[in-house]
């Protein structure tokens, strides 16, 4: 276990090292939330004029852009991986003792820390539009939780992908065709009531739903997790260890 | 005795198979024991080769079977990997002596790669087995990783970490003790001369500082066998020969054994004690380089051991994969 933390530990604290050395990435990746927000939130909140599952629209669809954010700059991880397996350092690390379902583990841990910056900038946002944000303790650490399993859950998910498609070109194409469904196929920024019988089928086998359904309640003061904390984390939970036992197969085929 | 003797008869075996038999390099400069005992065992092997090719039945798996490794850092018998219907490496034996700087040679796609992949653990054997630092590559692949030290042909070192950084990775992911750690990337740096550049990112470095640090990364967990893969491609000439001389030294001052790919002669003559030059997957000679290139003429260079053996075959020019590679490495080099 020790070693398990140490190892994956390692692979994390790199990660943090570069993001804090060149924020760059963070910075661009805050645009897109802020327009989903300002531009689309304020204007559908208009369209509808009335409440969504017991808030207005914009607080409705703030957990939404968050999870959005998070699944966003997760899915596209797998580029990085693809990119070190060209540059060797998959090989180096592959040929360390280190266990490999640390390193797919400590690959993920460092996804949760875009997450977390996310969650500052979005929540930042949200208050200046005087979103009713939660600030308890125990709300925020929820969040926090929320979105760093969240994070890992799809960026393991994205190092699947990229352990089979191995290399940039073909990643780039199915990273998109996996995204958009993944978002609109969600509870993120429409109810799922509103939606078509096989669309609330498809939302509900979607992780990202349970990761919106949670964040919605643990972040936005008045609204509720339809399905329970309970279920929510669970079904996060199980998704993502289900995943790492995958990525912990394949990720050695990325040096073969 | 008996066991140095089946070592030298299945080395012969090999010797067996060539086009034409080496006579023994007696003249051979010997500076450390490690070394003697390897200019011994070749002695030997000539020896044992005469007996070997007049025996009757000389069946090599029985013999690799019954031998113990004990002065061997590598020993692959019959190593094999297909790629569908592309054998890349094709019933491969390999024998190489503890302490011994060892290189792999041969054309783009003569399968060095993809043996050093499957020495290294990364990649399975279809058929065949090694044995690295005395553990098998399929039944141990966590301790042979254990105790060998890896450098990629490409550049692997962060660019955006600064050299004390990435060796700080690998000291952890190779679970040295913290107490430890510091002495030994302090160490790592002095000996690879990158002391004064440790707190710059390595993406300020020239080729062969990166070439370096990657060595003292590969270097960091004391490692028994050193494998790399074409070591100094696209460096320039000083920083090729600041290489080859921190590798001398590995070997002098860590004992440690090293098998190298490569495919410029003059690297493999300046380095390599014994050569295995590859060709469509199998190993066409194995010998050390002044025997190689007697064999073929008094006037013969490197060069020309080369070209008779790795010849026009598989490959030729490289396919356009490894000549891709090769060149956007250099490129980065700059």
């Amino acid at each position: 276990m020790r070693r398990f933390l140490r190892e994956s530990g390692a692979v994390a604290r790199v990660e943090l090292i570069k993001l804090i050395r060149d924020p760059t990435e963070l910075l661009s990746r805050a645009i897109q939330p802020v327009l989903w927000l300002v531009v689309f939130g304020q204007v559908l909140a208009h369209l509808h004029g009335s409440e969504v599952g017991g808030v207005d629209y914009l607080a409705f669809i703030t957990p939404g852009i968050l999870a959005q954010s998070v699944l966003f700059s997760a899915i596209f991880y797998g580029i990085a991986v693809i990119w070190e397996r060209d540059l060797g350092v998959v090989h180096k690390l592959l040929v360390s003792p280190a266990r490999r379902s640390s390193l797919v583990l400590g690959k993920a841990v460092s996804a949760g820390f875009r997450g977390l910056v996310q969650t500052a900038v979005i929540s930042a946002i949200a208050l200046s539009m005087r979103v009713a944000v939660r600030h308890e303790p125990a709300a925020v650490l929820g969040v926090l939780a929320g979105v760093l399993l969240g994070s890992g859950l799809f960026s393991t998910f994205s190092l699947i992908v990229a352990c089979i498609v191995k290399t940039r070109e073909r990643f780039m194409g199915i990273g998109q065709l996996l995204t958009m469904p993944l978002f609109f196929a969600s509870n993120a920024i429409y109810p799922t009531e509103l939606m078509p019988g096989w669309l609330r089928t498809i939302a509900l086998l979607n992780p990202l739903t349970y990761l919106v359904d949670a964040l919605r309640g643990l972040m936005v003061g008045g609204a509720t997790s339809v399905h329970g904390y309970g279920v929510d984390f669970g079904v996060l939970g199980v998704v993502f260890l289900a995943l790492v036992a995958i990525a912990t197969r394949l990720y050695p085929t990325l040096a073969e | 005795m008996e066991s140095n003797l089946l070592r030298g008869a299945s080395r012969a075996q090999t010797l067996a198979s060539l086009p034409s038999s080496h006579e023994p390099h007696i003249g051979f400069s010997i500076e450390r024991h490690s070394q003697r005992r390897f200019a011994t065992s070749l002695r030997q092997l000539s020896t044992m080769g005469t007996l070997a090719r007049h025996s009757s039945e000389p069946r090599p798996c029985g013999i690799l079977l019954l031998m113990g490794s004990a002065d061997s850092a590598i020993k692959a018998s019959q190593l094999t990997r297909a790629f569908g219907d592309l054998t890349a490496v094709d019933h491969v034996d390999l024998d190489v002596p503890r302490g011994a700087i060892f290189g792999l040679l041969g054309s783009n796609g003569a399968g060095k790669t993809t043996a050093i992949k499957m020495l290294t653990t990364l990649l399975a054997p279809t058929s065949g087995s090694a044995e690295v630092g005395g553990f098998d590559i399929r039944r141990a692949p966590a301790q042979v990783r254990q105790h060998i030290g890896y450098v990629p042909q490409l550049l692997s070192a962060d660019g955006a970490l600064t050299g004390q950084e990435n060796l700080l990775l690998s000291a952890r992911l190779y679970g040295l003790p913290r107490r430890e750690r510091a002495v030994r990337i302090e160490e790592a740096l002095h000996f690879m001369g990158l002391a004064e550049a440790a707190d710059r990112l390595v993406r300020t470095y020239s080729g062969g500082m990166v070439r370096r640090l990657e060595l003292a990364q590969a270097m960091l967990h004391r490692p028994a066998i050193l494998f790399l893969d074409e070591p100094t491609i696209g460096l320039d000439p000083v920083a090729r020969h600041s290489v080859w001389d921190r590798l001398r030294d590995l070997r002098r001052d860590y004992a440690m054994t090293v098998l190298l790919t490569t495919h410029d002669m003059q690297e493999a003559e300046a380095l390599c004690e014994e050569l295995a030059i590859m060709r469509a997957g199998r190993v066409a000679v194995v010998g050390r380089p002044a025997a190689l290139r007697a064999d073929l003429g008094e006037s013969a260079s490197l060069d020309d051991v080369f070209a008779r053996y790795a010849g026009p075959g598989s490959g030729g020019d490289g396919d356009f994969g490894g000549v891709a590679q090769t060149r956007s490495t250099a490129r980065r080099l700059g």
